[in-house]
């Protein structure tokens, strides 16, 4: 019998009726003040150190954050922030959170979606969950944002964005195959529209050694100006690129037809494609008002 | 939450029992003797219960489809409670548990089939193994979710099978209700699986740069969500686990013991098999979770009505305590042993004297934390 098809012919009739959305909200696990991790392995102490260490400190003093637009992010209920994304170890992921929580008169935990590479490389799977991030998997980001209504971003570039070179910067690369648009459908949360800029001159990537990949079992092997020349701890070697972030108007999905909409392909590779539209057209006029690299 | 409650099933009144030598069946057949709106408690097996039983009648039988069927005929069996599926791969060999995961399951619901049979529910204890555990899962199984992956080592498989067949048996018998419940791994200070002996080394092995999320469940809860399946209408496959779910780490912590990163992040299967020899027992589908972990949503059998009694963090604190203070208590619980002709003369012997019926059973009793 193939093991593979049990769960389908299982989940045909068997299933019971799931309660309403606010009942099945009061029936989540109730927060232990005792614990040191939650329920998604993030960690208040480590999370919290690394906000006031390092994050601060990049934040503040070397990326020099300049943010637009705070007010376009929720104060309520779930949110899916899309961003673009870029530099070979990205920093652009913690200062859009660290923006949240410095800039915004409700500031709320972000929940960042990584690649699912991250829990199975050994070491990474320990400390990136504990930094707040989530591997992007459709039903963590309906769990996140439906349920738990909570604030959670998404690169839809993946990987095609942190890999590729200097010289394409700034150019959206395929936003997937509009997951992201159909998860904030599902969870009837608002999108968000992120830009960054500042991220690609900050952390340029020059080529790829693939040898180095295959060896490594990384995602990429980037050359940058201080990687791998200083070692690993080359990664954080950010040169002090003028940081700026710009929350777009946020998009209702409700008033696009909700969690029904979703199964519309057509209407959810339309949206992807306007919000791509949307992200790439405000780098642009972000790019062209900066005088400097350095100084914005 | 009174107004969740699923309806109330009054008519599970004679109860089989399988597995009843086995943990699950027999502490159920306990809690089910304090019930007095249960008639009859009959609990099969092929070995003799190990745990004190007032009523419930113990038949020894195989996993022979007709032996169970003249069984379930004869005692007008309208509820059958299964839990005798092996979830731990050290507990027996790979062929013994697949003779009992799934060829045991087919016998036992073919007995239940029939347009004349009595049985009009069925209650299934299976575990999330079901899911499995691999690098791209769900940070939370839902029950609709299936497994992912195709199945990794044999006991999985044979779960996966067991499954099936409950779900083929639940399409073709509208008339019967069926209940899956898929357990997190269980803890407790008297049950024994493979996270309770992992806990109960000095060290804990980790795999070197993992820390997985884990989910367990008490023992109790488990006797309870099985009493819970029986005494209500909630047809479906229902994941039972614990709320929270914890980094090994925190566990280990919460335990008392060391974190042992002895496992390579390559080559584990390799490790864990002669790590097995030295005695860190960890059983092959064990060690994909010591690697990704797995959380499971278990909301929708809170949405029926039922509560939990442990979180994850307080089953963890439980066995802890209880393995402090196993040096002290050592000695001063009873082993019992099956006696044939003594069960039989205080069950049906005229000159028993019986005043209450399930007076030492209670459910107030069982309510209460057990194990010393």
């Amino acid at each position: 019998m193939p093991a593979e098809t049990a769960g389908e012919a299982a989940a045909g009739e068997q299933l019971p009726e799931r309660r309403p959305a606010e009942v099945m909200r009061e029936l989540l696990p109730a927060i232990e003040p005792e614990r040191r991790l939650n329920d998604w392995g993030r960690s208040e102490r480590v999370d919290g150190f690394m906000d006031q260490t390092l994050v601060e400190f990049f934040y503040r003093y070397w990326f020099r954050t300049e943010v637009e637009g705070v007010d376009n992010v929720p104060s309520e209920a779930g949110a899916l922030l899309v961003s673009n994304h870029a530099g070979a170890l990205p920093p652009d992921a913690p200062m859009i959170a660290k923006a949240i929580r410095e800039e915004h008169p409700n500031p709320r935990p972000l929940n960042i979606t990584v690649e699912h590479f991250f829990k199975g490389y050994p070491g990474f799977s320990m400390l990136i969950p504990k930094t707040g991030c989530v591997a992007a998997h459709p039903a963590n980001v309906h769990r996140l944002l439906y349920d738990e209504r909570q604030l959670v971003l998404v690169f839809p570039e993946g990987r095609k964005g942190t890999e590729k070179l200097y010289r394409d910067r700034y150019r959206l690369r395929r936003f997937g195959r509009g997951g992201f648009v159909e998860a904030a459908m599902r969870a009837e949360a608002q999108i968000v529209p992120t830009c960054v800029i500042g991220a690609e001159e900050s952390a340029p990537i020059f080529g790829h050694v693939d040898v180095m990949k295959k060896i490594t079992g990384l995602l990429y092997f980037p050359i940058t100006p201080t990687f791998p020349w200083l070692g690993p701890f080359g990664m954080l070697g950010y040169l002090p690129a003028k940081f700026k972030i710009r929350f777009l108007e946020p998009i209702d999905t409700l008033e696009l037809g909700g969690a029904e909409a979703a199964e519309d392909k057509a209407l959810v590779q339309t949206l992807a494609q306007e919000i791509r539209a949307q992200i790439q057209e405000n780098l642009h006029d972000m790019l062209s008002k900066r005088k400097s690299v350095w100084l914005g | 939450m009174t107004s969740l409650e699923a309806p109330r099933d009054t008519d599970t009144r004679r109860v089989l029992v399988t597995g009843l030598s086995t943990y699950w069946g027999g502490r159920l057949a306990q809690a089910l003797e304090s019930f007095e709106h249960i008639d009859a408690i009959i609990g099969v097996d092929t070995e003799a219960p190990n745990r004190e039983l007032e009523r419930t009648e113990y038949v020894k039988v195989t996993n022979q489809h007709s032996l169970l069927e003249r069984i379930v005929r004869a005692a007008e069996i309208d509820t059958v409670i299964d839990t005798r599926l092996v979830v731990n791969s050290l507990m027996a060999a790979p062929r013994l548990a697949h003779e009992n995961n799934v060829i045991g399951t087919m016998n036992i619901l073919a007995a239940c089939t029939g347009s004349d049979s009595p049985v009009r529910k069925f209650i299934f204890k299976s575990s999330t193994h079901y899911y499995g555990a691999e690098q791209d899962d769900p940070a939370f199984f839902t029950e609709e979710m299936g497994r992912p992956h195709p199945a990794r080592t044999g006991l999985e498989r044979d779960i996966l099978e067991a499954e099936q067949a409950v779900a083929e048996f639940a399409q073709r018998n509208d008339n019967v209700n069926v209940t899956v419940l898929r357990c997190a791994n269980v803890l407790g200070p008297d049950v024994d699986t493979a996270f309770t002996r992992m806990l109960r080394l000095p060290a804990v092995p980790m795999v070197l740069g993992f820390d997985p999320r884990l989910q367990f469940v008490h023992e109790d809860d488990v006797v309870h969500a099985l009493e819970h399946a029986a005494f209500h209408v909630a047809p479906g496959i229902y994941n039972v686990a614990a709320d929270g779910v914890l980094a090994l780490s925190e566990i280990i912590d919460l335990a008392g013991r060391l974190p042992l990163p002895i496992l390579p992040p390559w080559g584990t299967g390799i490790a864990t098999s002669s790590l097995r020899r030295l005695g860190f027992r960890i059983p092959v589908e064990v060690v994909n979770q010591l690697r990704f972990g797995r959380g499971v949503d278990n909301r929708l059998f809170k949405s029926t009505g039922f509560d939990y009694g442990y979180t994850t963090r307080e089953a963890v604190i439980k066995l802890a305590e209880h393995m402090r203070l196993a040096p002290v208590m050592r000695g001063t619980e009873h082993e019992y042993r099956y006696e044939r002709e003594i069960e039989e003369f205080l069950r049906w012997s005229p000159n028993v004297r019986r005043e209450h019926p399930g007076e030492r059973g209670g459910v107030a009793a069982d309510r209460e934390p057990l194990g010393f």
